[in-house]
């Protein structure tokens, strides 16, 4: 299966610099989006996929057993997946206050500190 | 030893507060530093030399180390001794500067540097004191900062000399390595390493790299007349008798090394001679007083150049005996110069005329510095350019060479020397009168020397020049009689005399002729300099307009680009190992992979391809919800049930956050035209497919590691959970998750700042 | 929005979920859970609320401002992490008491449930500011 993640996540990449790559403030907002997603699913297909066992000890036992899903990666991905809602959060404060300064959706237009 | 250079900078600090305190007198007293080293470097001498270390950096081969030989003295006296006199003119000179204190500071500084170079004992030690002596010779030459000119001169100066510094450093380091040692007086016994290596001729080449551009040799000639910007006391002092004689000691020193390497002799003696001959010629050609002693400067480190360049024994006594006397003369002249300026406040020698009976004393110091210059007997300039017509003599074409320096040395010590001093009185801006005892005074004393040397020329031989010699040479000289030259090297002089003379009488149509040289301007050194400064500022801010050009897209696009380019060659070169992987990987797919993986994958596809495509903003962003809950979905089918929740819950907000931002940003506009898009379309399908396969190659290397056995064994135990995920999270890596927590905080903190914080004075849109 | 079945439906479904998001951060350190989990949740129900009604309503229920919010949690998490030092062990360093509960059986608290709880209310104040902040903008300040 971790050939269809990778694929997966080659796409969510392909996707994600795509969209940054356009003119529009919009877009570029949208593709990042897709890199958080696709920086995620990077660090959790490469850590192994495991079906389904989760790695919560069972009641009355002692330590997981070996096959579980390995729990680093989860709890560094965990932690990226909040901060990444952070980060779009203070993108899109930003680009509502450019607007407003700067009424224009084209990135292009904002080159330079002059504008 | 140590102390004596360090009192040099010591004095530069407290000479400010001299000044202040002193006024008038400040040059008189503040004389007291350099007549005392002066004093304590006479007293080196007669004790025969000295030595002082102090380990610096010994790893680095780095130490304070001083050795006072011969040449080394020589030098010291020469800088203490004129350094005195020019101490007391300047502070004639400039008694009305407002910025004195500033002057004696660089000036001290300037002294200890220079002390420092041709005490030290250490190729590095000697490479800072030369990079300190370039610093404030800037610092000396710029001193009337706010005229263009002296700022233009001053930094090209540095420039020019900084550059052979880099050369010189790059040559010492090479030579450090060679030999093994970094200490000046072993030199000379590491010249049998040096012989045969193949690394001996770059070093020559960056060595005298150095040197010339100190020694101002031709082609790096032109910042010495061009630095005559300074106040006269500073060309009098650094850009005749002291600073730019440090390449001619550097030479002197690396002799023992190069004694016999054809490259070096060669170097010296063609540059060497090119500099004679254009500095003369040159000089003729000036009508002002500091430029023509320039050019002649030039022109006599030439001389000096050369005779080391011939490298025998006489002709090394020649070196040290000619240095010695320009030191006296040129400073003389220069000072005299100055002196002439002060007083009458014109330059131009055309218009000067008579002055003899205005300033008697400035006329007779004049005269006798001059007739030093000239060669006429008994003053020690003759004896030395006996001594350097008998060094040439072996060589008809260096010969000629010389004699036609020295005859254009007689013309120009009698155009600035002589005949402003006789003949009929000219008008002048100010009145023409006798200046202070600060300006005759040091004058007269460099004639006296000029005059007493000349007369007892064996004490000084035994005393300082042949000790100095020796220094050089590594080995005793035999003391020669003064009449050993016999009748030619006589004849030479009597008829570089008459012959300078008669070209005295012509100096005008020499000059005119010479006019006609302006032909030759875009070939001249100092233009190619020129043009080479202005072409690097330009190609530097061609440069930056090209990289820094404003656009986000372009920074990305060269992100991107980097990234996969870097990449992909790496994964190139390992394509058995990747599509070994690859291939194992699609036959596990295709045996392992389960019916809702293939259509979680597939969803994923789809929501990815509308994000890209959906032409309004709501349906974009649905896509993009759609695109985190299949995330989600992938985190419960493959075991991370926090993660799925945590993902279900930040997907549905950011899907709200992102609605509310939208409603205030306006819509989509018509895609870009399709040419561009090919392009990025290109970038971005390469850096998916370079991420898709680092997935899989790291994927390949994974093995449970022992962190993760570790989590699992020991979370209940030490954790008191069973939940691994958590513990980890607020437990065993719990300073982690602090950090997080207050990014989170300053993230929404800054949103919130963005957003409603807004400059005092803005209201709306502007 | 003005609809009536959105409105009830959030009026019942608030309170359960700000429930749920206390149970998933006690139970987080068993179970699937935790401090994340809980403190999104609990900001999902602020947000419901403030889609069913209006951000000013919204924001009378969370009664404190949601920088209070961020800062009391950071300083929770700090604090967990202090008592280790002032016992003289690194810091963070967890500490576990067993309290007898009323009904029988042992509940286990510790300094690390100190810290999730701490990032919780981070993670809700963080959350809420930055919804709450967006959608206020037209206001000016709030």
């Amino acid at each position: 299966m971790e050939l269809l993640f990778a694929a997966v996540v080659g796409g969510l990449y392909a996707a994600g610099v795509y969209l940054l790559l356009q003119r529009n403030v919009v877009k570029i907002i949208l593709g990042l989006a897709l890199l958080g997603h696709g920086a995620n699913l990077l660090i959790f297909t490469a850590g192994g996929l495991t079906r389904a066992r989760a790695p919560i000890i069972a009641e009355g036992a002692l330590s997981a057993p070996p096959d579980t899903a390995d729990p680093l990666p989860q709890a560094l991905i965990l932690t990226a997946i909040v901060i990444g809602f952070g980060v779009l959060a203070f993108l899109l404060a930003l680009v509502e206050r450019t607007h407003q300064v700067v009424p224009t959706d084209d990135v292009d237009e904002l080159k330079g500190t002059d504008t | 030893m140590l102390i004596a250079v360090m009192s040099g900078f010591a004095g530069a600090l407290l000479a400010p507060a001299v000044c202040g305190a002193a006024g008038k007198r400040t040059g008189w007293i503040l004389a007291a530093l350099p007549g005392g080293l002066f004093l304590y470097f006479l007293r080196l001498l007669a004790a025969g030399g000295a030595v002082s270390t102090l380990d610096w950096a010994p790893e680095l081969g780095v130490s304070l180390a001083f050795r006072a030989d011969g040449l080394s003295l020589l030098f010291a006296l020469l800088i203490s001794g004129i350094g005195a006199l020019v101490t007391v003119y300047s502070g004639g000179y400039l008694s009305n500067h407002p910025f004195l204190g500033r002057w004696f500071l660089y000036l001290f500084a300037f002294m200890a540097s220079m002390l420092g170079l041709v005490l030290a004992d250490n190729l590095y030690l000697l490479f800072i004191f030369w990079e300190l002596t370039s610093f404030t010779s800037y610092l000396l030459i710029g001193f009337n900062h706010d005229e263009e000119a002296s700022r233009a001169a001053a930094l090209q100066a540095l420039l020019v000399t900084a550059a052979g510094g880099l050369a010189l450093l790059a040559g010492l380091v090479i030579l450090a390595g060679v030999t093994g040692n970094t200490g000046l007086s072993g030199m000379a016994a590491s010249a049998e390493l040096l012989r045969g290596h193949p690394a001996r001729v770059t070093v020559v080449v960056l060595l005298l790299l150095g040197a010339f551009t100190k020694s101002a040799q031709f082609p790096f000639h032109f910042w010495l007349p061009n630095a005559m910007a300074a106040p006269t006391p500073a060309s009098a002092y650094l850009h005749s008798s002291t600073m730019v004689k440090a390449g001619v000691y550097l030479v002197a020193r690396m002799h023992p090394l190069f004694a016999d390497d054809a490259v070096w002799h060669t170097g010296l003696v063609v540059f060497g001679g090119a500099t004679l001959l254009y500095g003369g010629v040159r000089a003729a050609a000036q009508t002002v007083i500091k430029r023509m002693l320039a050019y002649s400067t030039v022109a006599a480190l030439g001389v000096m150049m050369l005779l080391f360049g011939i490298g025998t024994e006489a002709a090394v006594h020649a070196a040290v005996a000619f240095l010695f006397a320009h030191a006296l003369y040129k400073a003389g002249l220069f000072l005299v110069g100055g002196a002439v300026d002060h007083a009458t406040g014109e330059r131009d020698l055309r218009r000067l005329s008579g002055l003899g009976r205005a300033m008697p004393l400035t006329a007779a110091a004049a005269a006798v510095v001059a007739l030093s210059m000239a060669g006429v007997p008994p003053l020690f300039g003759f004896t030395a350019k006996e001594h350097v017509y008998a060094a040439v003599l072996a060589s008809p074409a260096v010969a000629a060479v010389t004699v036609a320096g020295a005859l254009l040395f007689v013309l120009v010590a009698l155009a600035v020397g002589v005949r402003p001093f006789l003949g009929r009185p000219l008008d002048t801006p100010k009145h023409a009168h006798e200046p202070s005892p600060s300006l005759w005074l040091p004058p007269l004393a460099l004639a006296a020397g000029s005059l007493g040397f000349g007369f007892a020329p064996g004490l000084l031989d035994r005393a300082l020049l042949l000790p100095a010699a020796a220094g050089v040479l590594g080995e005793s000289l035999a003391p020669s009689g003064h009449a050993a030259h016999g009748g030619l090297v006589l004849g030479l002089s009597a008829a570089t005399l008459v012959v300078g003379l008669g070209l005295f009488f012509a100096r005008d149509r020499i000059r005119g002729l010479l006019g006609g040289f302006r032909l030759l301007s875009p070939g001249e050194p100092e233009n190619l300099w020129n043009a080479g400064m202005r072409g690097m500022v330009w190609a530097a801010g061609a440069q930056t307009r090209a990289i820094q050009h404003g656009y986000l897209r372009g920074y990305l696009t060269l992100v991107f680009l980097a990234l996969v380019l870097l990449t992909a060659p790496v994964l190139l070169r390992h394509s058995p190992e990747v599509g070994r992987i690859l291939h194992s990987r699609s036959l596990s797919a295709l045996l392992h992979l389960r019916f809702h993986e293939v259509g979680l994958g597939l969803l994923m596809a789809v929501s990815i391809g509308a994000v890209v495509h959906m032409r309004t903003r709501l349906a974009a962003v649905a896509a993009l919800g759609v695109v985190g809950y299949g995330m989600a979905i992938i985190f419960i089918l493959f075991g991370a049930p926090d993660l799925a929740m945590t993902q279900f819950v930040i997907e549905t907000l950011t899907v709200i956050l992102l609605v509310l931002a939208f409603y205030h940003l306006p819509a989509f506009a018509p895609p870009a035209r399709r040419v561009f898009q090919t392009g990025n379309l290109l970038l971005a399908g390469s850096v998916g497919v370079v991420m898709a396969l680092l997935v899989l190659v790291a994927a390949d290397e994974h093995h449970p590691t022992a962190l993760a056995r570790y989590f699992s064994d020991n979370s209940l135990s030490l954790g008191h959970g069973r939940n691994v995920v958590n513990v980890i999270l607020v437990d065993f890596r719990a300073l982690d998750t602090l950090g997080e927590i207050t990014v989170l905080a300053l993230a929404a903190l800054g949103a919130y700042a963005v957003l409603y914080l807004k400059p005092r004075g803005e209201g709306g849109k502007p | 929005m003005n609809s009536v079945i959105f409105r009830s439906a959030t009026r019942y479904m608030f309170p359960i979920l700000l429930l749920l998001s206390v149970f998933l951060l006690m139970s987080g350190h068993n179970e699937p859970g935790g401090g994340f989990t809980g403190g999104l949740v609990a900001a999902s129900a602020f947000v419901l609320y403030a889609l069913a009604f209006d951000t000013a309503e919204a924001r009378r229920r969370l009664w404190l401002d949601p920088r209070y919010l961020i800062g009391t949690g950071l300083l929770l998490a700090l604090a967990s992490g202090v008592v280790g030092l002032l016992a003289g062990e690194p810091f963070l360093t967890a500490y576990w008491v067993n309290v007898p509960l009323p009904g029988g059986g042992v509940a286990a608290l510790g300094t690390p449930l100190l810290f999730d709880a701490g990032v919780c209310l981070d993670v809700v104040g963080v959350s809420l500011l930055i919804i709450f902040s967006m959608a206020d903008v037209d206001r000016g300040e709030p």
